[in-house]
């Protein structure tokens, strides 16, 4: 008979749920499930050390963007799906895949949208321009509101307006993946986005020194018709009874103004012993749609299996945001993603505050990330 | 200060009949003493058989060796009479070497070897991954049903095509068609007469073996495998990489070889590297790199410049304050001062970062309190300017570290004798004269060592830096990553982190070693200065 147990490292909100489910997977199943709470930020790094001990967890709970340095660390293995991988939204799948191979089994999809305080602008603009004309003549302090950083900008919040110039950071091949060797940063459209945010910085529209706490407190104080954020900042929002709509996010460069998609799930080990017994956890315990109903009550982040994902359309926001994120891209999840971020979020700081020319700026940011990513 | 002593045993070599007589009034109350040092290192035994136990299992020998060994030792310094510094200094001992020689000696290795990301596990462990990860399910395939069977201790797959039609096949034998088999409800094939059906409970006992379990469909290994990832459904998969050990080769379905290129990883002639790789030691490569990466090289003399400035300032600012502070709290017929003093230690206790993090909002140019109130609106950019950053940073680190240097200040000047003060003030010295000639001397004197410490403290103050500026502000049209606040140990932290194939732990210790290098000629230079101090006492 069977002696061992599953260890599975979740965080905190998620271990209440799981709780449950690896119950009736004991009584079921007869294997013993040892939910072990860390702190999310803390499990891809503490587990790229400790698998190769062969200590390491069996499962982990973990954002798609981490796959491409468990791949490249050999720590997780692929999960093969089967026909089941039809019932989860395409963007779930697509995001926890790595080089042609299925890694996780996604839980949550989220992303960002334009939100919209309808006493200040009755109507959804059509272009950002639009947005900013709405929001100028709304007499509200900012015509708009995004959370940046002082050193660091937010890439990720600004990303949707870059894509609209049609500027992805790799590109992007038929099967809808990233190629991490071409980088898509430089190209024309990326100059023109430089030179908008130039623009947006000298026109006070972008500010670094607004975080995303006091852009929150702003919006929640009816300070802006507009606020580009996600779903977690809904909570303030209705506490203060803002009148809110969700929309699509305007282009600024023609193009569709497609948000990065972040999706979480969970990742099995390479050095686990207890395949069939992880495998079985996975893809007929987590993907059922109780349990992905259920992670969905508890973390406000959209089901990634489509039956629960429909049925929790019937609260408006996640319907409006998961349309939103319908036009979105995977967060690219390739190992070169953490060089990007910083050069680019640096870059964009200068850019907004006017510390060069953009197009310059913008060059020299695209050779450092080529020349790092080339090593 | 030791003082040779005229009776020391070396100078008076007398029988050790004085040390005997020493012992006898122990007996009446060493029963109790006993017992206690029995519970105790059974205590200490009973998790040492524990873990002792727990390596055997695992075949750690090394470990176990030094764990036998320790236990054995400690067993004998307490079991045999006699050893009493022994006695005392073990447990220190120990400590000292699991948490200070163990560190220092494992960093020193680490910055030996190439361990990092994608370089972080053994050379086995890297080919198990590789071939894990070469299963390519062939494009369009059904899903197969499955029964796991086993006969004389070999698994078999007993599959049901997407036709219905059964066929039983293991890892030697390609699959062939059976016609004599059972079926259940739904017409999966469960059973065959001399084979023993394995249900989902009997596969958990050996669960690597099912899922490594691959069996080709016909005998010809490029139409490819079967296996089943959870022992009820079969994917038919072709694997892109095959591994021949005896010429340690992997070769892919062009034909093309991957080599161990002796760099940690299976490489091909173009330099394509197979993930991922394993750690191997490399020498004095990470050194090297140390010295020649353009990251670092470039802004090296002006970030070594900030770091001594920013260490000695941040010593200077904090002693200088903590100082008159601890000298003005120390009028003996001062009001409340035990309050005062209460607050003025209260930046102590909170951690840096938090702190780091506080300020970072204090100093936020349009929305901090610091902007806002102090200086009514201004738009002063405290952490966007390279001086003001410097300022600020230098500022927040006086906040958190004056509190310090008023405490020891505070303890150094209580400990001067009153006498001598009075002495001079006798003698006609005006109180200036009488601090400066006489209370800052002895208070150097204790006060040195600790400011010493303090100053190779904040030379790999990461905490502060990292949490309020992260380095910047950065000027990014210069092409180097370098901010105007980064000091050596941030600098290192996002060349040895941030940059290329990600975290690389093998140059971030050799980095590690030579700050050390750089902390310690600094520090054994100013403990010979401090030496001339203690002349004066």
């Amino acid at each position: 008979m069977f002696e061992g147990s599953l260890t599975v490292w979740v965080d905190a909100d998620r271990a209440g749920v799981l709780e449950d489910i690896a119950a009736q997977f004991e009584e079921e199943r007869g294997v013993t499930v040892e939910l072990v709470t860390k702190d999310f930020g803390a499990i891809r790094d503490d587990f790229i050390t400790q698998a190769p001990t062969g200590n390491g967890p069996d499962i982990i709970v973990g954002a798609h963007d981490w796959l491409g340095k468990l791949v490249q660390n050999g720590v997780v293995a692929p999960l093969e799906l089967g026909d089941k991988a039809g019932e989860f939204q395409e963007v779930a799948i697509t995001a926890m895949s790595y080089e042609g191979q299925n890694y996780g089994l996604p839980y949550s999809v989220e992303n960002i949208a334009m939100l919209r305080n309808v006493d200040l602008a009755a109507d959804e603009p059509a272009t950002f321009d639009d947005l900013i004309a709405a929001g100028e003549a709304s007499g509200a302090e900012y015509p708009f509101l995004v959370g940046l950083d002082p050193a660091a900008a937010d890439p990720y919040h600004l990303y949707p307006l870059q894509a609209s110039f049609g500027a992805p950071v790799f590109e992007i091949t038929a099967d809808g993946t990233y190629d991490p060797t071409a980088l898509a940063l430089g190209n024309e459209g990326g100059e023109a986005f430089a030179i908008q945010l130039a623009e947006w910085g000298a026109a006070g529209i972008l500010n670094t020194n607004i975080s995303g706490d006091i852009a929150r407190e702003e919006f929640v104080a009816g300070k802006s018709p507009f606020f580009l954020t996600g779903p977690w900042n809904l909570p303030a929002i209705q506490e203060a009874g803002i009148n809110y709509s969700i929309d699509p996010i305007p282009s600024a460069g023609g193009e569709t103004a497609s948000p990065f998609v972040g999706v979480q799930g969970f990742f099995i080990s390479s050095r686990s012993e207890n395949t069939l017994a992880a495998n079985e956890f996975l893809v007929n315990y987590i993907g059922t749609e109780a349990v992905q109903t259920a992670l969905y009550e508890v973390g406000g982040r959209a089901p990634a299996l489509l039956t629960a994902f429909e049925a929790a359309k019937s609260n408006a926001d996640v319907a409006a945001f998961g349309e939103v994120g319908a036009n979105g891209n995977p967060m690219p999840n390739v190992p070169a993603m953490d060089v990007v971020w910083s050069d680019w979020g640096s870059t964009e700081v200068a850019i907004i505050n006017g510390q060069g020319d953009p197009v310059e700026l913008w060059r020299a940011m695209v050779e450092s990330i080529q020349s790092k990513i080339d090593g | 200060m030791s003082h040779p002593s005229p009776a020391s045993p070396l100078a008076a070599p007398v029988p050790p009949a004085p040390a005997g007589a020493l012992k006898p009034p122990r007996s009446s109350s060493s029963t109790r003493g006993i017992l206690i040092k029995i519970a105790l290192l059974s205590i200490i035994d009973a998790i040492a058989v524990f873990g002792l136990f727990m390596l055997f299992l695992q075949e750690s020998w090394i470990p176990f060796a030094i764990v036998l060994a320790v236990t054995v030792l400690v067993n004998w310094i307490y079991l045999t009479p006699g050893w009493l510094p022994a006695k005392y200094l073990t447990p220190g001992l120990l400590f000292l070497a699991v948490f200070q020689i163990f560190v220092v000696v494992y960093s020193g290795y680490i910055a030996f070897t190439n361990y990092g990301d994608g370089r972080n596990g053994t050379k086995d462990d890297a080919i198990s991954t590789i071939l894990l990860t070469a299963q390519e399910r062939v494009p369009d395939s059904p899903t197969y049903r499955v029964t796991v069977l086993e006969q004389f201790g070999e698994y078999f797959f007993l599959v049901t095509d997407p036709e219905g039609e059964v066929s039983l096949g293991s890892a030697d034998s390609p699959l062939e068609r059976v016609t004599d088999f059972g079926t259940d409800s739904t017409g999966r094939a469960d059973s065959v007469p001399g084979f023993t059906t394995l249900g989902f409970a009997d596969l958990l006992g050996n669960q690597r073996a099912i899922t490594d379990l691959a069996v080709q469909v016909s005998d010809d290994p490029n139409d490819g495998a079967l296996r089943t990832p959870d022992g009820s459904n079969a994917y038919l998969y072709l694997s892109s990489l095959s591994y021949d050990a005896a010429t340690d080769t992997f070769v892919d379905r062009q034909g093309t070889v991957y080599r161990d290129g002796g760099d940690g990883a299976f490489v091909n002639d173009s330099g394509r590297e197979l993930i991922p790789g394993w750690t191997i030691t490399v020498g004095f490569d990470n050194f090297v790199k140390a010295f020649t990466t353009e990251n670092i090289r470039g802004p090296l003399i002006s970030v070594t410049i900030w770091t001594f400035a920013f260490a000695i300032l941040s010593v200077a600012t904090t002693f200088a304050l903590g100082l008159f502070l601890a000298i003005v709290f120390n009028k003996p017929n001062m009001r409340g001062k035990k309050a005062y003093r209460l607050i003025m230690i209260l930046p102590y206790a909170f951690p840096g970062f938090l702190s780091g993090l506080v300020w970072l909002g204090l100093f936020n140019e349009d929305f901090g309190y610091i902007n806002q109130v102090l200086f009514g609106g201004a738009s002063i950019p405290w952490l966007n300017d390279p001086w003001l950053a410097k300022f600020s940073v230098l500022l927040v680190n006086l906040w958190l570290g004056f509190p310090y240097m008023f405490l020891i200040c505070t303890g150094a000047l209580q400990s001067i004798p009153e006498e001598l003060t009075e002495a001079a003030t006798v003698d006609g010295a005006q109180p200036w004269a009488v601090f400066r000639l006489i209370k800052f001397p002895l208070l150097l004197v204790s006060v040195a060592p600790l400011l010493i410490s303090s100053f190779a403290f904040n030379f790999n103050n990461f905490n502060i830096i990292y949490m309020l500026t992260g380095g910047g502000p950065r000027d990014v049209s210069a092409g180097v990553d370098a901010g105007a606040t980064d000091i050596l140990i941030t600098l290192v932290y996002k060349v040895a982190f941030g940059e290329g194939t990600g975290r690389d732990y093998g140059l971030a210790s050799a980095f590690a070693i030579l700050i050390f290098f750089i902390v310690a000629t600094v520090s054994i230079i100013s403990f010979r200065q401090t030496k001339a101090l203690e002349e004066l006492n």
